[in-house]
């Protein structure tokens, strides 16, 4: 079975929530849609206080090329645009919409019925999926539209859907092909369309043998899509890893792009929504998030609004344990920690994730005994250690000469760490300041 | 006896040649160098801070013979007798803005801002503010990691280990501003020394709207806009939820302590209130003379 070459690690799969189905969340009291859900420049908003939403109306239009809309996934009255802390713990403007019945914007298809053709072109399409919003479900939340324009220079030749899903309780992916696979194969052959090309690979990691029989049997009457199992690794998810994986290809240094190989990648949850957009014309107003935790009563995967908040789901599940040391928002590996559960569900919400006290808390750092297992466990090859100590003493160039902006934040080496040293932290430091120097000097230019 | 000679000789000779050599080299490659820019880096403190935002002191010391005026050259460690010195070396004049010192604009210590998380990501403050909000409920004040201890080169600023804020050591701190970089949340500003040390700012940065601000700290500024109001002097101005006083306005008349519904306005280095009742009058009229 293939996976990528080289680091990786393998930490404790604990997919509690694989054989539940995916429930439906009861509609919040209020939703709240903050602005900047996406990567790029934060959507504008396009309703006043007191605006009456329906299910489905735009209520923010894109800030820029490299950004996208927002739509009210409930209906109701704007009650004001302020500020919310969002699940990146930091006060950002969103919209709060005060709920009221249930009323759909009537150009949304909201049967049941599979939708096989569209006669629409390849530009209505990505039209289509930028009014509907769409970005990378993953959890990077890079503008869909953006991503299925590659530069012009380079050849595109394999599609790949990223059903993965390495990232340890995270069950959301893995339940949407087990439920949805039918328009997940719709979803693969419009967007094949759209990059016009005939070739798509599923990535699905070996332990969902389920959904890779299924998929397999679905795809056996199409030609062009091959299903793929590959080995258990993290982070096998990456964009980068599972290109290697897949194909073999490596995507050299930034700025190149996963399109420099020939390849675009789409998260299976996201080839979901421009299913739903193309065929159904429905935005971007509903996602899958799985509700767990090692003591969590009732850990569940529930179709959840945008905007509801969190700790209407973390009821759903049975209430947060008394133990709960850290509420995260996403994977336990690249998920950030939640500062309470007001936080609202956004686009990029793929998880949320109760980790018990004794589990969360960190233990103190010691000195680097320079074992090097970071260096080995760095899919990217890089040597988290070195970024770290420069980070540390603040010497920008030195992380900038080691390659920090190729760093994923995948966070093998803070796990494999003997010495607990807060390696990620470090580098995520780094890469912030040095993305911001290489920022200055290209504008300087 | 005869080889000792040989080898004083042989060694002599090939010092003397090599010697020859090297004065013919040095005379023939001689670097002019300013004789003043020498004088001048004997004044400077050499702790290289970077305060002047030269790479050190020896950049700064020909800068100061090379251009034309003292405009924009200030060591900030220098007292201003020795930047006149300094000024005299390069043929220049100089005209000096008041002493100034880091002030730490955050007054959030345990008692008035608790804690309602726990941070415990890398000891930095740049880190901890990239995560999230930090470990208290106000957005905009002190971390308390202590970036800006780490970077003082003159050991002017200590973390308090009771209020978990740091502290400036007024007579150490040379007003490099390293301190007031390092802070992600832009909370340390240098203001004027004034006389006697005396000062009175608005010990808060919350640019919250009130009710937000007052619940993450008992101490922060709701924006209430009283001391505007109570201001004399118009020094006083309102932004963003957030009052600021204007330092160079300033007349140090402390009304605006008292209006203060939050006590986030702090006069520091004033004799107790009862006793100097009239004391701040004089020190008004002081201040307008000169």
């Amino acid at each position: 079975m293939n996976t990528f070459k080289i680091g990786g690690v393998h930490p404790e799969p604990n997919k509690l929530t694989a054989d539940r189905k995916i429930e439906t969340l009861a509609l919040p009291v209020q939703a709240v849609f903050p602005l900047s859900q996406h990567i790029g420049a934060p959507a504008v908003p396009c309703v006043q206080k007191g605006d009456t939403v329906r299910v489905g109306t735009r209520i923010a239009e894109p800030g820029g090329f490299m950004s996208a809309s927002i739509h009210s996934s409930v209906s109701g009255k704007v009650a004001k645009i302020d500020s919310v802390i969002d699940a990146s713990g930091v006060r950002k403007p969103a919209i709060f919409i005060d709920v009221e019945g249930d009323e759909w914007e009537p150009s949304i298809d909201r049967s049941d019925k599979l939708v096989l053709q569209s006669n629409k072109s390849r530009e209505e399409i990505v039209e289509c999926i930028k009014n509907a919003g769409i970005v990378g479900m993953g959890g990077a939340c890079f503008p869909t539209h953006v991503k299925l324009c590659p530069p012009k220079e380079c050849t595109i030749d394999t599609l790949i859907i990223n059903a993965v899903e390495c990232e340890p309780y995270l069950t959301a992916d893995h339940r949407l092909m087990l439920e949805h696979s039918d328009e997940i194969i719709i979803g693969i052959k419009i967007i094949l369309k759209v990059l016009g090309i005939d070739h798509a690979v599923i990535g699905i990691e070996a332990n969902k043998p389920d959904a890779i029989t299924l998929m397999r049997s679905k795809t056996s009457m199409v030609s062009g899509i091959e299903v793929m199992p590959l080995q258990m690794k993290y982070p096998q998810g990456g964009e980068k890893q599972l290109i290697e994986a897949v194909t073999g290809r490596q995507v050299p240094p930034p700025p190149a792009l996963p399109a420099n190989v020939g390849c675009v990648v789409q998260n299976v949850g996201t080839v979901f929504a421009v299913y739903e957009a193309v065929m159904k014309n429905k935005p971007l107003i509903e996602r899958i998030v799985t509700v767990t935790g090692q003591d969590v009563k009732n850990p569940c995967n529930l179709k959840v609004r945008m905007g509801t908040p969190v700790s209407q789901l973390i009821e759903y599940a049975g209430g947060m344990p008394e133990n709960t040391g850290k509420l995260i928002s996403g994977g336990p590996m690249m998920g950030r920690p939640l500062l309470d559960d007001t936080a609202p569900v956004v686009k990029g919400t793929s998880g949320i994730l109760m980790i018990p006290e004794a589990d969360a808390i960190r233990r103190a750092e010691r000195n680097c005994i320079r074992c090097a297992k970071c260096v080995q466990a760095c899919p990217m090859g890089l040597e988290p250690y070195l970024l770290a100590t420069a980070s540390e003493a603040s010497d920008w160039e030195c992380a900038e000469e080691n390659w920090i902006m190729s760093c994923i934040e995948c966070g093998c080496c803070q796990s494999t760490c003997p010495s607990r040293r807060p390696l990620l932290d470090w580098v995520r430091l780094a890469k912030n300041r040095v993305g911001g120097i290489i920022r200055a000097r290209n504008a300087k230019k | 006896m005869s080889f000792i000679l040989t080898a004083v000789l042989v060694l002599g000779l090939t010092g003397l040649v090599l010697g020859l050599v090297l004065y013919a080299v040095s005379r023939r490659f001689k670097v002019e160098e300013d004789p003043r820019v020498g004088q001048i880096l004997e004044l400077l403190p050499a702790a290289n801070c970077g305060g002047c935002g030269f790479p050190g002191c020896a950049a700064f010391a020909e800068a100061c013979v090379k251009q034309e005026s003292m405009d924009g050259l200030k060591c900030s460690v220098c007292k201003s007798e020795v930047m006149h010195q300094i000024a005299a070396i390069a043929g220049h004049s100089v005209e000096l803005g008041a002493e100034k010192v880091a002030v730490v604009r955050c007054n959030g210590s345990c008692a008035n801002r608790p804690n309602l998380r726990v941070y415990d990501g890398a000891p930095s403050c740049a880190a901890a503010a990239l995560m999230n909000g930090g470990a208290t409920g106000c957005f905009y004040g002190c971390l308390g990691c202590g970036d800006c201890v780490k970077v003082c080169k003159f050991d002017a600023i200590k973390m308090d280990p009771e209020t978990g804020l740091p502290v400036v050591d007024q007579d150490k701190c040379t007003a490099c501003g390293a301190c007031v970089k390092a802070c992600p949340r832009m909370i340390i500003e240098l203001r004027s020394k004034n006389k006697l040390d005396r000062r009175v700012y608005v010990s808060c940065v919350n640019k919250d709207k009130g009710p937000v601000a007052k619940k993450a700290c008992d101490v922060a500024c709701i924006g209430c806009g009283k001391c505007v109001k109570a201001c004399p002097f118009e020094a006083i101005t309102l932004e963003n939820n957030l009052a600021y006083i204007d330092f160079e306005k300033c007349r140090l008349c402390r009304k605006c302590v008292d209006e203060c519904p939050q006590h986030s306005i702090l006069a520091v280095n004033f004799p107790p209130k009862r006793v100097a009742e009239p004391a701040p009058e004089n020190q008004v009229e002081q201040q307008t003379e000169q």
